[in-house]
């Protein structure tokens, strides 16, 4: 079997977002490979990535696999500012009492293509995790977020949420949000929302009735907007600068 | 200081505004009262510049320049401010961030330099405090979870920060209790009774204008202004109705 063969394609539900032209050309290596992660019982491994590559680059992907030992957290903020394609996958599994953080944004143009993919395994009991991931888009691009959730039989007492927000600055791009959840245990919270919507008409206008130019006021909107993503995290210089390189990311936006 | 000439406006095609004409000089407060529906909100958001508001004829000067030219950052950094009926909440964003740049913007679209943080939050204790608002309430979102009173409170002090020429303020006395009016009240007659500085005030009733007293008052009556007096023409509204005084003149 030839290498090309062990690529997926948009017909596999995990990549029906991705882009086709990356997919075609890319390499198998590039796509197949995981990171790893041992995040030992009782302690804390955070990382926060800005995925910012230049419209020259052809696309990339970031998959992860985090395996979180007894009463460890695990916390993930990561912004996808740049590319063509940029895809960034966490599939995290979590013993007994574990935690799992994210906080995702996507933020881009153009005709860019930009997704989060998690999938979160609540195998043991009284393991929680929390995902709140907002997409900015406009152009023709597009912010996908696809978040799988299993609870496994015995894991009685999970805590899993997921809350998705889009934003659409102009007709034309596109915010997608799916949810799957897989629950075989009886006694657990498992909670998901998503929503996409515009700009707020009332607020731009009586934010241009203080004075805010339209562009401020986008700026200050989409910085709220974002800023839900960032609630946990709590190293706030790291997320002054996250939030900063997202918002650099508005500046092409000529709305 | 305002002069507003023959003023055609349409909302969703519908004509609201009639043919108003109406003039505002500096050091003077400006009543506008009138039934439902006369189109006194309008007025007050074709001035703002609201979207969906199409103005169809007329024009309207504001310290000289002509206001339909400017967009609407542009009118309040020329000093125009716009006290809402219905204060919008923006969640995410504090009271202090958001005024802080609107004060800076409209600072830099003036050629002055900006406020630094300590100067801006000096500047906004000050407000707040001669409406009596904790200055914690500034630090919260804009107007989340904020009560109708404290909104219409919220709204003076943004005025007093921004330190307006000219205020026109949509029924800033509607939802106020007693107390919550008296104190809004004597904050828009420190605000911006001065003899540089103007206000359009409309409200319904008497009670505001016991506290900010006017020195006209115009009765706005299906898009036009039909009627302008004193200030006891407010009382002669408030004992005999908009229908009385509006029959008496058809008469």
């Amino acid at each position: 079997m030839s290498d090309t063969a062990t690529l997926p394609t948009r017909r596999d539900e995990a990549w029906r977002y991705a882009d086709a032209d990356y997919l075609a050309k890319a390499k198998p290596e590039a796509i197949n490979h995981w990171r790893t992660l041992e995040v030992p019982a009782g302690e804390t491994r955070r990382e926060c990535t800005v995925h910012g590559a230049g419209p020259q680059s052809p696309g990339m992907v970031d998959r992860l696999r985090v395996h979180v030992g007894r009463g460890g957290r695990f916390e993930a903020f990561k912004v996808i500012t740049g590319g063509k394609y940029a895809r960034v996958e966490l599939d995290v599994t979590l013993e007994e009492g574990a935690h799992f953080e994210f906080g995702g944004v996507t933020i881009g143009g153009s005709d860019k293509v930009q997704e989060f993919v998690t999938l979160t395994r609540h195998d043991h009991p009284n393991a929680t995790s929390n995902q709140t991931v907002r997409a900015v888009h406009w152009g023709q691009s597009t912010g996908s977020f696809l978040g799988e959730i299993k609870v496994a039989r015995h894991a009685q007492k999970t805590d899993a949420a997921q809350d998705f927000k889009g934003l659409l600055l102009e007709a034309g791009a596109s915010a997608n949000a799916v949810p799957q959840l897989e629950i075989f245990a009886d006694d657990v919270k498992c909670a998901h929302g998503a929503t996409v919507g515009q700009l707020d008409e009332a607020a731009r206008y009586y934010m241009a009735a203080r004075g805010l130019s339209p562009d401020a006021a986008k700026r200050l909107l989409v910085q709220a907007f974002i800023g839900d993503a960032f609630v946990a995290l709590e190293d706030e210089a790291t997320r002054e600068r996250m939030l900063e390189d997202a918002l650099k990311a508005l500046e092409e936006a000529s709305l | 200081m305002l002069t507003i000439n023959n003023l055609h406006a349409e909302v969703d095609g519908k004509a609201i505004l009639k043919g108003l004409n109406l003039e505002v000089q500096a050091g003077e407060v400006h009543a506008i009262m009138g039934p439902n529906g006369a189109g006194k909100s309008t007025l007050a958001h074709v001035l703002g510049g609201k979207p969906g508001y199409d103005v169809t004829a007329g024009s309207v000067t504001f310290r000289g320049a002509q206001l339909f030219d400017l967009d609407p950052h542009e009118r309040a950094a020329t000093g125009l401010f716009l006290g809402f009926q219905y204060p919008v909440e923006i969640p995410g964003v504090s009271n202090v961030q958001f005024l802080r740049e609107a004060l800076n913007a409209q600072r830099k679209y003036r050629g002055e330099e900006p406020l630094s943080g300590g100067e801006f939050l000096k500047l906004a204790k000050e407000k707040a405090g001669l409406l009596k608002m904790d200055m914690e309430m500034l630090k919260r979102q804009v107007n989340v979870g904020f009560s109708g009173g404290e909104k219409k409170r919220a709204e003076m002090v943004q005025m007093g920060i921004l330190d307006p020429a000219f205020a026109v303020l949509d029924e800033t006395d509607s939802g106020l209790d007693i107390d919550a009016l008296r104190v809004v009240g004597e904050g828009i007659n420190s605000i911006m009774r001065a003899p540089d500085k103007g206000v359009l005030l409309i409200t319904h009733y008497q009670r505001l204008l016991d506290v900010v007293k006017p020195d006209r008052v115009s009765v706005l009556a299906d898009g036009r202004i039909v009627e302008t007096g004193g200030p006891e023409l407010a009382l002669r509204l408030e004992s005999e109705g908009y229908d009385a005084i509006m029959a008496e003149m058809s008469a």
